[in-house]
């Protein structure tokens, strides 16, 4: 490769900028294709990312779920603090999956890489992955502490100059259910590191960079000044909000406090309810992070994550409430609260753009892990785990309806029933939209689905629930009601079955989940005459769905 | 199949221009041209191209003996939605497969979008009760009085086609044959697609939206086929015609009138293919095509003369270039990334102050500033002029004006007063953002497909490839290119040299390791006779290859892995060397294997084709001599960014063995190659500009 003089115009720096998104897409890519758990494949569950040698992160890749954002800066800047520079050799690669430290539960694995030049140390790329299973109780709500819920590994050295910790890794698959996909997903995350770095070092060559000291004032200012201009166009002021969730034990109330200020964004989470005694709890990484990824969804959503668009946007909370969970209380769901601070913090920033900001939407993922029920196995019956996704209905936009049973704020793919059908001994009777469950209003809340599911081979299995929404609906915006609330019951079964916990699916059960709707926007009287009535045809809304229209057409 | 009294013609109808070449014998060019295309009756455009190609060449078209034809139509049918009013009959509960979709969104940070529109809406998505399991047993029966319900709902939705889904048909098809038996003799008016025979995979979504595609352009390709055949032969034509589809292969009339879903996107196949010849001939086993047009580029891996295939494609895009936001349509296709970057992409600067180009393109209409054609917005074009690179007297063979004022003064107004820069500033700053996204996407591409750019050769063709393909190879690290002759007509050329073929993926779920082999074996053998029949109608009796595979992946992870299979039944003994053959390839793209994870296989594909032709090898060429070129124009060095004098070569005056050191601007009437100050460029035996990097440029 030609060393061509240092270019540091406007377009060259451009171009360099324009390239490390690239790499660390291209990283994103090399980790989602080699990983083995079923979130990272389906829902892209990983990030990457390329930090200078200060530690402030320059790139990183947009993935399928927006827990990485801010998680992996905040990390890095740990690990880098807590390493110094001046010991770490070329090869060297530090982990941690604390959840405090990494992102949000015991799952997700953060790497961290120097980037040598010379002796020097320029910079660092990190990827965090999902791991599959580190033992303890496993993917599901109910260690009662974070010793329950499996392995912790604090910072420390995973690679030296090129050669793995082996002990480590005897410890990490002596610790799993999983532990050759383990293994493969700790290899696949060390080669993204290693092909990280490279490539970083490659283009620094290539455009003749010593260091990414002007590249990377360059980035972090122009995104920090466009990132505070939109701010800007945000009125000034203190605007709170609440939500009430179904919770575990209990039912829970979120509160936020979003100032906005000249110089940035504050959000602050005091008043919110103390935590469970279950997994469900939110480390304040987990909950910053998608309370970020709401406000830049509606506030300069096309400038790229790194230190300077990240740095207007801080987050607090008091110690000790579900979203600021301290150690050592259980985290492993975290994401079921995380996935509804976006609702929380919208339901602030509307207050100050009543005509950007959508209405509230499902949120939380119908996550479903399940397998055979533990005497199958005994009996030597066919053994399975699957995690089939589905979601329900987002919010209506300001000027258009909510999308049906589509995932946000997380980018879930939705299982396909064949193929789950394919891998597992269950029969899917059912998967359609739910006709009025949109919350109306001018514009109407996407629908949830409805999924009725049965043994297929009379063997019972188990289903691991952590969803939200079965007592509290998603709320409308501006006169926009409610979405409807999610059920999950079986067919012939008197009561309706809590939100949270095991569940056990016989032989002659038919099991029906309901997704919730999103809510509507806007005052249901003034929708479009035309738009109900392709709703009616299309039986989206029912003859008696429609008077909450007020009467149909 | 071709003998020397051969007469070959070829026909690529595209949204602008329809191409059209003459060949005799193996690969002599006769003639080419290009025409209008004529949307209101296509046949027109080609019937014209046809004409002139005779008239140069002084035969008649009685005297051809193989006709070969691609058109855009079918694309163009579904991006326009110009198709038949289709319904859609799914099992009962899966009403909502088509809006339910994968459950996301394609843009993470866009609270704004909209959902692609899958063409059938809800009021005409039916449903019929019926049940298959995952093995292909009968849950539930279908019902006669089901079958009536039904009709009265179609007849009631008005429908002019039926795109028929059913639950795991891929694995029992009875249920959709016997409706389709039914609906033929009650309703002989509509045309029925049945998923099983469309896109036998699982996957309900993908398979649904693929058979309602077909559905949706069956009635107008198969009208559109018929007029044109009907046309061809009137004047004389006496030779079947052959389709180009997207696979790369070529098929007959009726078996494209029955899938014409497989005709989308043949047109950038043949360039695909014309690439992968120039592979073979030159000896070239991992090659990167880069064919950049007007609006986008499309890049290609190709190893060992095979272009990389795939077997799913997305259509009709939301938001053009995002992943995701279109119809998925699962067909066997040459596979290509598309992005929007090309000599129309316009150049502006955002609200941070960054330059950006594309996606959006001028077109033809209103076109580059420099065409005084009602364009107001730098393009690329406009830069290149700029630059020097498009030498105004000898662009599009002096059919358009070309105004460089034009061209600087729009770059000024809307980039340099901005970022405070000159015209030449701003212009090489355009060039260098737009260079940077396309070898962006290649890099993109080869980490996806687990490949690696670095030691690939690009053959570059399309009216902007020769132009771009320095300053692309430059920075995707690619130190070698090739420029075919007629770069311009390059799909045209590629659909001499594709082979009779057919293609089937079947879905059918095993572990391999407890493997049902005389299940799959029977698989197999269907699947062989069906590839076999459709492609005996076009090549007759000639030889026809048979090409298995399997795709295979590690339980539990995404990604599958294409195994070749031995032509013959498997038997328990084949098991070791798959498991084998897996590991090696997956150790190849992923570092090492996995001991002791399982290996599992959902999808099984047979591909029937007449074998390639041999392809003679490019001779040696003497001595490379260095010419010292009689002309030279001032550019804007794309290394430094300093003034130079660039040699001016005519093409055409380039004899085999004629070496020019850059930079350089090599003219043709279609396009201008750029060899840049750290390129070389030399023509060989038959005629194919090589361009290699040299590294020196930046000491000049």
């Amino acid at each position: 490769m030609t060393a061509l003089s240092q270019d540091l115009s406007p377009a060259g720096l451009q171009v360099m900028w324009n390239r490390l998104l690239a790499v660390v897409e291209e990283q994103g890519q090399t980790l989602i294709r080699a990983a083995f758990s079923p979130i990272v494949r389906e829902c892209g569950d990983i990030s990457a990312g390329i930090f200078d040698a200060q530690g402030q992160m320059l790139a990183q890749a947009v993935t399928g779920t927006p827990g990485h954002i801010n998680t992996m800066a905040e990390a890095v800047m740990h690990l880098r603090d807590r390493f110094p520079a001046e010991t770490m050799k070329p090869g060297d690669i530090y982990m941690t999956n604390d959840p405090w430290l990494a992102s949000g539960h015991l799952n997700d694995f953060l790497l961290m890489m120097p980037v040598f030049k010379g002796d020097r140390v320029v910079g660092f790329t990190s990827c965090t992955s999902h791991l599959v299973d580190l033992g303890g109780l496993g993917m599901g709500p109910e260690g009662s502490d974070i010793y329950d819920e499996g392995l912790l590994i604090p910072p420390c050295k995973l690679v030296a100059e090129g050669e793995p910790n082996t002990l480590l890794l005897d410890i990490v698959r002596a610790n799993s259910r999983e532990p050759v996909a383990n293994e493969g997903d700790i290899y696949a995350l060390i080669a993204c590191c290693e092909a990280g770095a490279a490539r970083l070092a490659g283009m620094m060559e290539e455009f003749g960079l010593s260091d990414l000291d002007a590249l990377g004032a360059y980035i972090i200012e122009t995104s920090r000044r466009g990132t505070v201009q939109a701010i800007a166009e945000v009125p000034e002021g203190v605007y709170r909000n609440v939500l009430r969730m179904d919770g575990y034990e209990s039912e829970l109330e979120l509160h936020a406090t979003l100032t906005v200020s000249q110089g940035g964004m504050h959000v602050d989470f005091t008043g919110t309810s103390g935590c469970s005694s279950k997994g469900i709890n939110v480390p304040l990484n987990y909950a910053t992070a998608y309370t970020v990824f709401a406000l830049r969804c509606i506030v300069g959503p096309d400038i790229p994550n790194n230190a300077g668009s990240l740095a207007p946007f801080t987050v607090d909370g008091p110690k000790g409430c579900i979203l600021n969970a301290q150690r050592p209380v259980p985290v492993a769901m975290r994401h079921t609260l995380g996935q509804v601070t976006p609702d929380l913090v919208l339901g602030c920033l509307h207050q100050a753009l009543p005509d950007r900001v959508p209405a509230e939407g499902a949120s939380c993922m119908f996550d479903l892990p399940m397998r055979h029920a533990p005497e199958v196995a005994r009996d030597g019956g066919r053994e399975f785990a699957i995690e089939p996704v589905h979601n329900g209905g987002t919010g209506a936009r300001p000027h258009a309806d909510g999308l049906s049973a589509t995932a946000y704020p997380s980018g879930v793919y939705g299982s396909q029933v064949e193929i789950t059908e394919a891998v597992a001994p269950v029969i899917i009777w059912r998967r359609e939209l739910r006709p009025d469950s949109g919350g109306a209003g001018k514009y109407r809340g996407g629908l949830g689905q409805r999924i009725e599911m049965t043994s297929a081979n009379g063997a019972p299995f188990i289903v691991f629930l952590s969803v939200e929404r079965l007592k509290f609906p998603a709320l409308g915006r501006m006169g926009g009601l409610p979405g409807a609330l999610g059920r999950i019951r079986f067919r012939d079964g008197v009561r309706d079955i809590p939100g949270k916990g095991e569940l056990r699916v016989g032989a002659g059960d038919c099991l029906v989940f309901e997704t919730p709707g999103g809510g509507g926007f806007g005052d249901p009287l003034e929708r479009d005459s035309e738009a109900l009535a392709l709703d009616l045809r299309r039986g989206l809304v029912t003859e008696e769905g429609a008077r909450a229209y007020g009467g149909g057409r | 199949m071709t003998a020397s009294n051969a007469l070959r013609l070829a026909i690529d109808i595209g949204g602008t221009f329809t191409d059209t070449v003459l060949v005799a014998g193996e690969d002599t060019i006769l003639a080419s041209t290009k025409t209008l295309t004529t949307h209101q009756s296509p046949a027109d455009g080609a019937m014209e191209g046809a004409a002139r190609v005779m008239a140069q060449a002084g035969r008649s078209l009685s005297e051809v003996t193989g006709f070969i034809h691609g058109t855009t139509l079918a694309t163009n049918a579904l991006i326009e939605r110009r198709g038949a009013r289709v319904a859609t009959v799914t099992t009962e509960g899966f009403r909502d497969i088509l809006e339910i979709a994968y459950e996301r969104r394609y843009s993470q940070y866009d609270i704004n979008l909209e959902k692609p529109d899958l063409l059938v809406p809800r009021e005409r998505s039916l449903t019929i009760r019926e049940r298959m399991s995952a093995e292909g047993s009968v849950l539930i029966a279908m019902e006669d009085s089901a079958v009536e319900a039904l009709i009265a709902e179609l007849d009631a939705s008005g429908a002019e086609a039926v795109a028929v889904c059913l639950m795991h048909a891929y694995a029992n098809p009875e249920h959709e044959r016997r409706l389709r038996e039914i609906l033929a003799a009650r309703r002989p008016g509509l045309t029925v697609s049945i998923s099983s025979e469309i896109s036998p995979e699982a996957r309900e979504f993908d398979r649904l939206c693929t058979t309602v595609a077909n559905a949706y352009i069956q009635p107008l390709m198969e009208t559109y086929l018929a007029q044109f055949a009907e046309r061809f032969s009137a004047e004389g034509v006496t030779c079947p015609i052959l389709m180009m589809t997207a696979g790369g292969g070529m098929c007959t009339i009726q078996t494209a009138a029955r899938f014409p879903i497989r005709l989308v996107e043949s047109g950038p196949a043949g360039g695909a293919i014309l690439a992968a010849r120039i592979a073979a001939q030159a000896g070239l086993d991992q090659v990167l095509s880069f064919d950049v047009g007007g609006t986008t580029a499309k890049l290609c891996l190709i190893d060992n003369a095979r272009p990389q295939t795939s077997r799913q494609f997305e259509i009709a895009r939301a938001a053009r270039f995002i992943k995701g936001s279109g119809m998925p349509v699962r067909i066997p296709v040459i596979e290509m990334i598309e992005i929007g970057a090309g000599g129309g992409s316009i150049a502006g600067v955002d609200r941070l102050g960054r330059l950006t180009v594309g996606p959006k393109s001028a077109g033809s209409e209103p076109g580059p500033v420099a065409f005084g054609r009602g364009g107001t917005e730098p393009t690329v074009t406009d830069s290149d002029i700029t630059l020097g690179y498009i030498v105004p007297e000898t662009f599009a063979e002096g059919h358009i004006r070309i105004d460089p004022e034009a061209s600087k003064e729009a770059l000024s107004r809307v980039i340099g007063s901005r970022l405070d820069l000159d015209d030449t500033g701003a212009a090489d700053g355009v060039s260098r953002i737009v260079d940077e996204s396309m070898a962006s996407a290649a890099r993109m591409h080869a980490v996806e497909s687990g490949k690696d750019l670095g030691a690939r050769t690009m053959i570059a063709f399309g009216g902007n490839g020769p132009l771009h393909a320095t300053r692309v190879a430059r920075s995707a690290g690619v130190a070698r290119i090739v420029m075919p002759p007629n770069p311009g007509v390059g799909s045209a050329v590629g659909f001499l040299f594709a082979p009779v073929s057919f293609e089937i993926v079947r879905s059918r779920y095993a572990l391999l390791e407890d493997m049902d082999l005389d299940g799959v074996n029977t698989l197999f053998a269907q699947m062989i006779d069906e590839a076999r029949s459709v492609v005996a109608q076009g090549a007759g009796e000639a030889e026809a290859l048979v090409q298995r595979t399997a795709f295979m992946r590690y339980s539990g992870q995404g990604h599958e892995i294409e195994i070749a299979l031995p032509d013959r039944d498997l038997t328990a003994q084949d098991l070791g060397p798959l498991t084998a053959a897996f590991e090696a390839e997956y150790a190849k793209q992923f570092s090492r294997p996995v001991p002791g994870m399982k290996i599992e296989i959902l999808n099984w594909a047979v591909r029937v084709a007449t074998p390639d032709a041999e392809v003679p090898p490019v001779p040696d060429v003497p001595e490379l001599r260095t010419i010292a070129p009689a002309a030279h124009r001032p550019i804007i060095c794309d290394v430094d960014g300093r003034e130079k004098q660039a040699a001016f070569v005519p093409r055409a005056s380039l004899k085999p063995g004629d070496r020019i050191i850059g930079p350089a601007l090599i003219t043709e009437p279609q396009t201008t190659t750029l060899v840049s100050a750290d390129f070389s460029a030399h023509a060989d035996a038959i005629g194919n500009l090589v361009l290699i990097r040299d590294q020196k440029g930046d000491k000049q």
